[in-house]
């Protein structure tokens, strides 16, 4: 399916297409193609069908059908679906069911969205090659050697792959803009508390958000539009009424000021950095005012988040215990029954994780890591308003390489974490920021250039991000 | 034997469940007593995914409960325990931690003492676990049912300072704190139920000195008369192994109440880390200066002030058995009836033992018992219409069925007042009897009339009616 969204969407709109018609091609193109990928842990099919015969019911009895009618998404496997599995691509919730919808799976629904499966991911969205997965890893459409990034990874690999044009994703260190510069798409992470949580499977509560993957800028912003918006069952969702981001999608960035971030770029591979420069210097033609700005506060990221997040793990995912629902692995005593049961169940990632957030969150380290990482996430807060104070966005890479091999990095974590280098920032302070592709790097991969923007400034961010998607190469 | 004279010093932690209509973090039901497992969603099992989104009615309670004694509300925010237990949903505790909503504040006792109050914050309670096997323990259940209608219930867990000094103080503190936490109608305070649980910190001390002992922390005190007891057996087990030359461990004891004796519970609660850190799901909870004062202005009376309405009524200086009435009334709720039958001219001593005995028999009842019935029981009592017998009876007939007009249950029981023949009839039996009073009486000593009263209430079991009978005896000339 190589149609966008908003031209599908478009079609069963206008009746020139059946919302089933799309259904029906996307099942066969995932059935088809999706063994050498593995973008899918499951499918939605009844339930799509359903829900495509719906909207073609409506669009044949005049009701609206919704801004996204027909349009097949596919949705990462941390996100829940009432009555539809729902793994976290993790052994420990193998099977499990939810009984209740995410906020955004049922915002897709309303706008006549059709989910049409569950996608691959690094074992709670913790990974950034999706090879974390216990049900295999997923490979990169544009090269089967390659990882597709993670932890969203099947979600980008979907929309790469065209099965589906558009994804959701979430986004805790970079999990939707990473996969996606590896991948060849778009994909976005809306400010904190823009779209709601509610539904999502937590890894690290205070940096998780969920975003959009899409062909083109147009979708993603399609898609965030549906999808933003105030929850009363998510605390941390804002109030504040958004914006529709379409409406100003193509008023260009004449007289915009971008600071092109040196400490978003420099540590990177040579032609990811030549990628970025041509974004640059693309944006200064169309009429943004381009300058260099050096925000080094950012370089403190990555050490803050690999214990802020971690800790915030270690919490979230104690619940897995074999008590109510998962894996159980039967031993004589409950403690001994909890621990058999997260033996079995986790991944070494996962319980890697759980014990480095365990360790900074222990009486008498707590000062000297969890405290002192949240003090430094907020130096990258009041950096960051420092940066804005003279730019209206800042331009960087998204990931320092473009796809590394499949098994080059998983036995090295650190190796692995530092792809997060880019994108950690954004997840600190809160702000979006979406990864536009913009040519390709030596070995013919796809480069992701990534903008990033003040908090709840979408529309100005898709703005951009569509001026740098029209000057790709 | 050491010649070292002892003391205890002893602070409370009490956990008070919030009779709000719906739970800390989601929309079930704060019910007691459902069947298991009834009340319950996503967000109070712990399902992935879940988030808890804070109750407002949890809150103004909590703050009720923070201005009543007399704390500072303050900005506040809700952290993490993290431990791992079958009955916890998502194995860590929602809770406040290094930032409580309410505290500072104290609690003064009926005789004036005070007990400064640390802190009151929220938190969520746990589901029940039920134990099936030999003993009810963890350790020997063969295995356990866990009902998560009480996961995520409001509580307020307020803790004392160390100011309390003997077991009888610490009695005195649970009961007060319970009128008042009823009072403001944020609990019910029902230890039996477990809404109100009582956990104490003891250590001893010479007598003289200012240095703290090493303290135990004692739970499962299901009542005030185990709360007494525990802390007594306690302070004599600590004090009888310091003066063996041993040392208190602090550690975490069980009250026995069939054994009457405290048994360790380290081996559960030693390795506990917590590992508090604020809760990211929700933003912090700062009640603003508007929302304080309007919970400060609506608070309504406490216990103590509504004793001192009491003592007023009897004119200041009740006796030791009217203080005892007054309290349990108090206690109950049912001072409301007590001065609700005084506006109306029932003595406030008949009011407040009826209260204190019949009504607090039936307290549930008499909580729903209507004011102005009661007063009017009473009115037929203290006019004589009804003798004390058949007033105690319409006061038990009343409560029984939730009200009526005691005029007609009087009725119904055969109270009825005497026809005006037998009436004349009773009192020309009086009269032969008592000659030289009714000459007095005739030649106008006014007083006699009362006599003559009580004469013919007596002479007919009360069933006379007091102004009839004045009527009577009126138009024979008196």
């Amino acid at each position: 399916m190589r149609e966008t969204a908003t031209t599908l969407a478009a079609q069963v709109r206008s009746g020139e297409r059946s919302a089933r018609d799309v259904v029906e091609e996307a099942l066969a193109a995932v059935a088809s193609d999706d063994g050498d990928l593995n973008a899918f842990l499951s499918l939605l099919e009844d339930e799509a069908r359903a829900g495509a015969d719906a909207v073609d019911a409506a669009v044949a009895a005049g009701r609206d059908p919704g801004s996204l009618a027909g349009v097949p998404v596919a949705l990462k496997d941390n996100l829940c679906t009432r009555g539809a599995v729902t793994t976290c691509g993790s052994k420990i919730l193998e099977g499990w069911r939810p009984p209740y919808d995410a906020t955004v799976v049922d915002l897709l629904r309303r706008a006549g969205a059709i989910a049409l499966g569950k996608t691959n991911m690094d074992e709670f969205a913790m990974g950034s090659s999706t090879e974390n997965s216990a049900f295999g890893a997923t490979r990169n459409p544009r090269h089967t050697g390659k990882v597709p990034g993670g932890s969203s990874g099947g979600s980008a690999a979907a929309v790469a792959a065209g099965f589906t044009p558009l994804a959701l994703g979430s986004d805790t260190g970079g999990s939707i803009r990473q996969p996606a510069a590896l991948c060849g798409v778009v994909g976005m992470k809306p400010t904190y508390g823009r779209v709601s949580r509610y539904g999502l499977v937590a890894f690290a509560s205070s940096l998780d958000q969920i975003g959009p993957f899409a062909a083109t800028v147009e979708d993603a912003a399609l898609l965030f539009d549906v999808l933003a918006g105030y929850d009363p069952l998510d605390s941390t969702s804002l109030p504040s009424v958004p914006e529709p981001t379409l409406a100003t999608l193509h008023e260009g960035v004449e007289g915009i000021r971008v600071g092109l971030c040196r400490d978003l770029v420099d540590g990177c591979a040579a032609d990811v950095v030549a990628r970025v420069q041509e974004a640059a210097d693309a944006l200064a033609g169309a009429g943004a005012r381009v300058e260099d700005v050096s925000v080094p506060e950012f370089g403190y990221g990555l050490s803050a988040y690999y214990l802020i997040a971690p800790a915030e793990a270690s919490s979230n995912l104690a619940r897995y215990d074999g008590v109510r629902y998962g894996l159980r692995v039967d031993a004589e005593d409950v403690a001994s029954m909890n621990t058999a049961t997260r033996t079995a169940g986790f991944g070494a990632e996962v319980k890697r994780r759980i014990m480095l957030g365990t360790y900074a969150l222990s009486a008498g380290y707590y000062d000297a890591y969890y405290a002192q990482a949240q003090r430094v996430r907020t130096l990258v807060m009041q950096a960051f308003d420092r940066a804005y104070s003279s730019y209206d966005v800042l331009l960087g890479a998204t990931a320092p390489t473009t796809a590394f091999d499949v098994g080059a990095k998983v036995d090295v974590p650190m190796a692995m974490y530092v792809n997060d280098v880019c994108t950690i920032p954004s997840n600190l302070s809160g702000h979006p920021a979406v990864s536009v592709p913009f040519g390709t790097g030596a070995d013919g991969l796809p480069v992701g250039v990534q903008v990033l923007a003040p908090a709840l400034q979408e529309a100005l961010l898709f703005r951009v991000a569509q001026v740098v998607e029209a000057f790709a190469p | 034997m050491s010649d070292i004279e002892w003391e205890m010093v002893i602070g409370l932690e009490v956990h008070c469940e919030l009779q709000t209509t719906t739970k800390l973090f989601c929309g079930c039901r704060n019910a007691f007593g459902d069947e298991p497992n009834v009340n319950i969603c996503p967000t109070c099992l712990g399902l992935p995914g879940s988030l808890p989104v804070l109750n407002e009615q949890a809150v103004e309670f909590a703050m009720r409960i923070g201005a009543a004694l007399h704390c500072d509300i303050r900005p506040s925010e809700f952290s993490r325990k993290n431990y791992f237990y079958p009955d916890q949903a998502k194995d860590y505790q929602i809770s406040q931690y290094d930032l409580p909503l309410n505290a500072n504040g104290w609690l003064e006792l009926p005789d004036g003492f005070r007990v400064g109050v640390t802190r009151a914050h929220m938190e969520e309670d746990t589901g029940k676990l039920t134990h099936i096997g030999a003993s009810g323990r963890i350790n020997a259940a063969l295995h356990a049912l866990v009902d998560y209608n009480r996961s995520g219930v409001p509580l307020v867990e307020i803790v004392s300072e160390p100011d309390i000094r003997t077991a009888g103080q610490a009695r005195a503190y649970a009961s007060e704190l319970r009128g008042i936490l009823v009072a403001t109608g944020a609990s019910d305070g029902r230890m039996e139920e477990g809404s109100m649980r009582v956990d104490a910190n003891v250590s001893v001390r010479p007598v003289g000195t200012d240095a703290f002992g090493t303290r135990c922390e004692i739970k499962n005190l299901n009542s005030l008369r185990s709360l007494v007891r525990a802390i007594e057996y306690e302070a004599t087990r600590q004090i009888a192994l310091v003066e063996s030359g041993g040392t208190v461990v602090q550690e975490t004891r069980h009250w026995d109440e069939s054994a009457g004796r405290t048994d360790s519970m380290r081996s559960k609660e030693e390795a506990n880390d917590y590992r508090y850190f604020p809760e990211p799901d929700l933003v912090p909870l700062a009640p603003d200066a508007a929302w304080q004062e309007k919970v400060r202005t609506g608070l309504g009376a406490m216990p103590a002030d509504r004793r001192s309405v009491l003592v007023s009524g009897l004119g200041g200086t009740p006796t030791d058995a009217e203080k005892d009435q007054i309290h349990a009334v108090v206690d109950l709720g049912l001072d409301g009836l007590v001065t609700a039958a005084a506006e109306t001219g029932v003595p406030v001593t008949l009011a407040l033992a009826r209260a204190a005995n019949e009504a607090a028999a039936q307290s549930e009842a008499a909580l729903r018992l209507d004011p102005e019935t009661f007063a009017s029981t009473l009115m037929l009592e203290s006019g004589g219409q009804l003798s004390a017998t058949q007033s105690k009876a319409v006061l038990g007939a009343l409560l029984e069925r939730g009200g009526g007009d005691p005029a007609v249950i009087a009725k119904e029981m055969g109270f009825e007042a005497l026809s005006s023949d037998t009436l004349g009839a009773v009192l020309d039996e009086i009269i032969a009897a008592h000659t030289e009073e009714w000459a007095r009486f005739l030649d106008g000593e006014d007083k006699l009339m009362g006599f003559f009263t009580r004469e013919v209430m007596q002479a007919t079991a009360g069933k006379a009616n007091g102004k009839e009978v004045a009527a009577e005896l009126r138009s024979r000339g008196g």
